[in-house]
């Protein structure tokens, strides 16, 4: 396929950390009126198979940019650091005893008088270490400071992925 | 040049803006409706009396008459087991979901076992074992026919609904049903966005819809953000097999006890309490409290005991409702509105507990019955192509995870369930034993981890790996979803280039003989309108082509193509118009492969200016935006 544009490319944005995301959904919803297969029911159908491919393309740029961790990755694969395939572990003694506790925390919640309120302090502090590693992997890939953005990514990749336990949990216990 | 002239002469090609016929169908588990767009308005079409609703009830008596519809259902309770109804809920299904319907089956279930059968059950009746496709075809052939007398001529095209939550089989087992009524499939979509379309049209709001949509067999909850005619699906969840029904079988269940009718019931005794059952409830959402004689017995009804015996099956719809917000990333609270869809929301006790638990008044003012066949009709008007600029745009995702089996059987999920759809994604694997030269792909569809857990779509072989070391080899797979949710998965083993494909035909479904078989054994065509029917799809398809080309041509032909070029796809044309008229599908089939062929590079290229176009759109939105 000929579609070759980087991500921010499709979107007519800049290539950085920092988006837009309203804009990002403009240009999302810009993109998707113009290649969507609805949009080729009548063309040929050549051009139908490839809006298929198209706009798979563009569904997958708009989900990775949307979301904080994807879009850390994504930028560090344009600078030849493909890391998003496996998952990268962080020596940093402080931050693997944090891992530890959080995940004590969310595994004792199961005998918890109030799990929801409980579950709702832990998924709190988990999201906003889940920002502040945000705005680090920010300065630093600004500053090009790329091997700290690496394991900074890493961290980010616990607190993504804690968020989605606690999240499941959280249906677990609804249920 | 000379070519163009003479092909385009007036009264040789289809006249180019000429309205296509084009329906939305509501394939329901109770009834079935069909609406189309005219003078731009949808509407529901009637039957010979009037009525819009099919019921969803097939009939076969013992010299192969089939009847479909109110005249079917008037037979279930004096002849069950040859009326079939709810076929919705066995479509795509294995005996083992279908125990878990509930034990008491009117019918008499057959599995075929034999290869290639697809597992599907069929149901055993005097006209002999049919499977819910067939029962299914049946229904959209009276629909189709209904639409083509009201439109007076045959249909270009029809959007059929399935629930959100419908898996890869259930899907393809629909569209199955369709290619056997001989009914062209613009679209499957999503009933709960479908009826977001109606609504979101009608009342022009803008932000974050939920559609809570209870049929008599199925269960979805979509939320949705609506912003300038883009529809965008956040997540969607809810049961296929939960729905009304199980209302009434509750019911009939307590009024069993309640004339001593607890273990084997006759067919026709369970159609009877069934259908008292569905009475007193319809009822019950009128009047407090409701007489009922049925088996011997006869008793007042409580609408609280009746609430007492839903409310469980209603906390489950509330439950997918709580985890669909969480999927969407948002509270009850930012849910501008919640609409209800399906004939089930009548129930007083389901309105009020959703209120509830969205913390605001449901809309109820379109027909649940009626709104999610308006929104197909006007989905299916727009990619027939009778609205040309139209904004209006559709984001729909896969409501199931997708992803193969890996070691320990457990599930490498490949695409996420509420990924947005169409879309293509893919992983690499590797071997784990020294000089091993095949691996077995098994596609799979669920949330659960371990792969007894999911349900399985397929499996097939990437052969021809050569031998290298545990681990060296890289097996690519990769998926791609079609925007009707249908699944295609190919592996590429990277070193060597060895390929397999697959077009994903789930386990429940049908493979192409079958599908051909049956068409061959359906009672609405004899053998003879097969030679016909191929012939005149193939016309569509040609005529479909020629128009669609032409007007690629006369736009870009000359920008993009060079003279030879621009000649070779006149000539290739002209042939195929010309072919046309010639009475052989075969003939008309290749020809249609030839053009598809000498017309890629030009696809490619006007595909390529698009984008072009588009990218460069957003420059000059920056260039606006800055000044």
């Amino acid at each position: 396929m000929d579609f070759t544009s980087n991500y921010f490319e499709i979107f007519g944005l800049p290539v950085s950390y920092q988006i837009d995301l309203a804009l990002l959904a403009n240009r999302y919803h810009d993109m998707q009126k113009e290649f969507h297969p609805d949009r080729y029911a009548g063309k040929p159908a050549q051009e139908q198979r490839l809006a298929v491919q198209y706009a798979s393309v563009i569904n997958q740029a708009y989900s990775d940019l949307k979301s904080p961790l994807c879009r850390a990755q994504y930028l560090l694969s344009l600078k030849g650091l493909d890391i998003s395939g496996e998952t990268h572990i962080t020596h940093d003694p402080l931050f693997l005893m944090r891992q530890i506790e959080l995940r004590e925390a969310l595994s004792d919640l199961r005998e918890a008088e109030e799990p929801f309120v409980e579950l709702e302090a832990v998924a709190q502090d988990a999201s906003s270490q889940y920002v502040e590693l945000q705005e680090t992997f920010d300065r630093q890939y600004h500053q090009a400071d790329f091997d700290n953005a690496i394991e900074t990514v890493a961290k980010m990749q616990f607190f993504s992925k804690l968020l989605k336990e606690a999240e499941q949990l959280e249906q677990e216990l609804d249920n | 040049m000379v070519v163009l002239l003479q092909i385009s002469e007036p009264g040789q090609s289809p006249e180019p803006h000429q309205r296509r016929r084009a329906v939305g169908i509501d394939l329901g588990t109770t009834n079935s409706l069909v609406a189309t767009v005219r003078s731009g308005t949808p509407e529901t079409l009637v039957d010979s009396e009037q009525r819009h609703l099919l019921p969803s009830v097939v009939h076969y008596s013992a010299s192969k008459e089939v009847t479909v519809g109110h005249a079917a259902y008037a037979q279930s309770a004096e002849d069950p087991l040859n009326t079939l109804s709810s076929v919705k809920r066995f479509m795509g299904r294995g005996l083992g979901d279908i125990k878990t319907l509930g034990s008491q089956l009117p019918y008499e279930l057959i599995v075929d076992n034999s290869a290639g059968a697809g597992g599907m059950p069929n149901f055993r009746t005097v006209a002999g074992d049919i499977s819910p496709v067939s029962a299914s075809a049946e229904i959209l052939r009276v629909l189709v026919d209904r639409a083509e007398s009201a439109l007076d001529g045959a249909l270009d095209g029809a959007v059929i609904t399935v629930p959100a939550y419908f898996d890869e089989a259930q899907r393809q087992a629909t569209k199955d049903a369709a290619t056997l009524a001989g009914v062209k499939v613009l679209r499957l979509l999503n009933e709960p966005t479908a009826a977001a379309v109606a609504y979101g049209l009608d009342q022009g709001g803008e932000g974050v819809i939920a559609v809570y949509d209870l049929g008599g067999g199925t269960f979805d909850i979509s939320i949705l953000r609506l912003s300038f005619g883009v529809f965008e699906v956040l997540s969607t969840g809810g049961d296929s097999a939960l729905g009304g029904d199980d209302f009434d079988r509750m019911l009939a269940q307590w009024l069993g006890e309640q004339a001593g009718l607890e273990n084997d019931l006759n067919p026709s005794q369970q159609r009877q309490l069934l259908m008292a059952a569905r009475k007193a409830k319809e009822a019950l959402s009128e009047q407090p409290q409701v007489e009922v004689s049925v088996a011997g017995w006869t008793g007042v009804l409580e609408r609280q005991l009746f609430n007492d015996l839903i409310d469980p099956l209603v906390d489950k719809t509330l439950r997918s409702c709580r985890r669909a917000l969480r999927d969407a990333g948002l509270k009850a609270e930012d849910v501008a509105s919640v609409v209800m869809v399906g004939g089930s929301t009548r129930t007083l006790r389901v309105r009020e507990k959703v209120a509830e638990a969205f913390g605001r008044q449901p809309l109820v003012n379109i027909d649940p019955d009626r709104v999610v066949v308006i929104g197909a009709a006007i989905q299916a008007d727009v990619l027939v192509g009778n609205k040309p600029g139209d904004e209006m745009l559709l984001l729909d995702v896969i409501p199931l995870s997708l992803g193969i089996e890996t070691m320990g059987g457990l599930v490498e999920k490949i695409i996420h369930r509420n990924t947005t759809i169409p879309v293509a994604k893919a992983q690499d694997f590797t071997t784990f034993k020294d000089g091993q030269t095949a691996m077995s792909v098994h596609v799979l569809q669920g949330e659960r981890e371990l792969v007894s857990d999911c349900r399985s779509l397929a499996r097939f072989e990437l052969r021809g790996i050569p031998p290298m070391v545990a681990g060296a080899a890289k097996i690519r797979v990769s998926f791609q979803v079609d925007a009707d949710g249908l699944l295609n998965v190919s592996a590429k083993e990277l070193i060597s280039g060895v390929e397999a494909h697959i077009e994903v035909k789930p386990s429940y479904g049908l493979n192409d003989e079958e599908v051909t078989r049956m068409l061959k054994e359906s009672y609405t065509y004899a053998k003879e309108d097969m030679q016909v029917r191929a012939l005149r799809e193939r016309q569509v398809d040609a005529d479909r082509m020629y128009e669609d080309l032409l007007a690629a041509l006369q736009e870009d032909g000359r920008r993009l193509l060079n003279d030879d070029e621009y000649h070779c796809l006149e000539m290739a044309l002209k042939d195929l118009n010309d072919i046309r008229q010639s009475q052989n599908h075969r003939e008309i089939a290749r020809h249609i492969e030839m053009v598809s062929k000498t017309s890629e590079e030009f696809a490619a290229r006007r595909m390529n200016a698009s984008i072009q176009k588009a990218l460069a759109g957003h420059s000059l939105d920056d260039i606006e935006r800055d000044v």
